[in-house]
């Protein structure tokens, strides 16, 4: 993955939300240039991790000429924190990530229950009368009269000497 | 074509699912060809000349630093964990260029590359260990970078 640094800024410009904090300007990354990135694919990337180099470093460089039996670990160690980030364990760590991802499904989806709600309320037309319990069972009474489907479906399951269900 | 038994990792290690071989069994001593393209015709190359091929890229004395992560970014794109002749010869080619950290970064990379097989990693260092104390470079355990 690229090494975006992103900022609240970022977020904002994306939905459009205006925030009383100005937000941080986030590094733009020049692409036309060599990047860096850890991948556990790509374990050398197109250039060092710091390519700005203080003197300290600059004379480790000039040490690293030399015999690497020399060196000692620090300095090992220093060398390679200066052309990588992170190491293949760090590359491979777990994040919370998902945690974040759980909760945005379930945020939105409260979200939805939501507008459902006001939908219900602010939206819908009257409720018919036709779904009125009165209405339905003097509706029940005349299909029964009219005997709807007697043979196999409707009526044939009113037993209409009884007059009850079968 | 002599069976060679007793060897346990043959020729590079193929980590693909297509061949299901557990490491622990020693694998007859054909000529398995390594691309899984199906050529009806066309010569397959063997896995001998895969690793003389890489061997001689990297062993090339004037290698610039661009064409060593070429190589070894194409290498660890591969299916497979690249022979300890190979590593030998990327690792010579990181000393030319005075390059330690990319010599720690490929041994990472090939540990990552075993993935579940946790016995390649310390063949490969066993096999490696004339040309690291002969180079100076420490494993990444020595280093104490392995653990986060």
């Amino acid at each position: 993955m690229m090494e975006w640094v992103v900022r609240g800024g970022d977020i904002c410009t994306l939905l459009n939300i205006f925030v009383s904090v100005p937000p941080e300007v986030s590094e733009s990354v020049d692409m036309s240039q060599p990047m860096y990135w850890d991948r556990v694919d790509i374990p050398l990337p197109d250039r060092p991790y710091k390519d700005v180099l203080t003197d300290a470093d600059k004379s480790l460089k000039q040490k690293e000429k030399g015999p690497w039996g020399q060196l000692t670990k620090e300095e090992k160690i220093a060398l390679y924190r200066l052309t990588f980030c992170k190491t293949y364990p760090e590359m491979k760590q777990q994040t919370a990530e998902w945690k974040t991802v759980m909760g945005g499904i379930f945020f939105f989806l409260g979200f939805t229950g939501l507008v459902i709600w006001w939908q219900s309320v602010y939206v819908y037309p009257p409720r018919p009368r036709t779904f009125d319990d009165e209405w339905k069972s003097q509706q029940l009474k005349r299909m029964l009269d009219m005997r709807i489907n007697p043979i196999q479906g409707f009526s044939a399951k009113w037993d209409y000497e009884k007059g009850q269900w079968k | 074509v002599s069976i060679q038994c007793g060897n346990m990792f043959r020729a590079v290690f193929r980590l693909s699912a297509t061949g299901a071989r557990s490491l622990t069994r020693s694998r007859p001593c054909y000529s398995a060809p390594l691309a899984s393209r199906c050529y009806s015709h066309g010569k397959v190359e063997t896995d001998e000349e895969f690793d003389s091929r890489w061997v001689t890229y990297f062993s090339k004395p004037d290698l610039d630093a661009w064409e060593l992560r070429k190589g070894m970014n194409t290498l660890i794109g591969y299916d497979l964990v690249p022979e300890p002749k190979i590593l030998d010869s990327a690792l010579r080619a990181c000393r030319r260029l005075n390059d330690l950290a990319s010599a720690i970064r490929i041994l990472e990379a090939v540990k990552d590359k075993a993935g579940p097989h946790k016995d390649i990693y310390p063949y490969l260092i066993q096999e490696l260990k004339p040309t690291l104390t002969e180079l100076g470079i420490s494993t990444p355990e020595e280093l104490g970078i392995d653990k986060l």
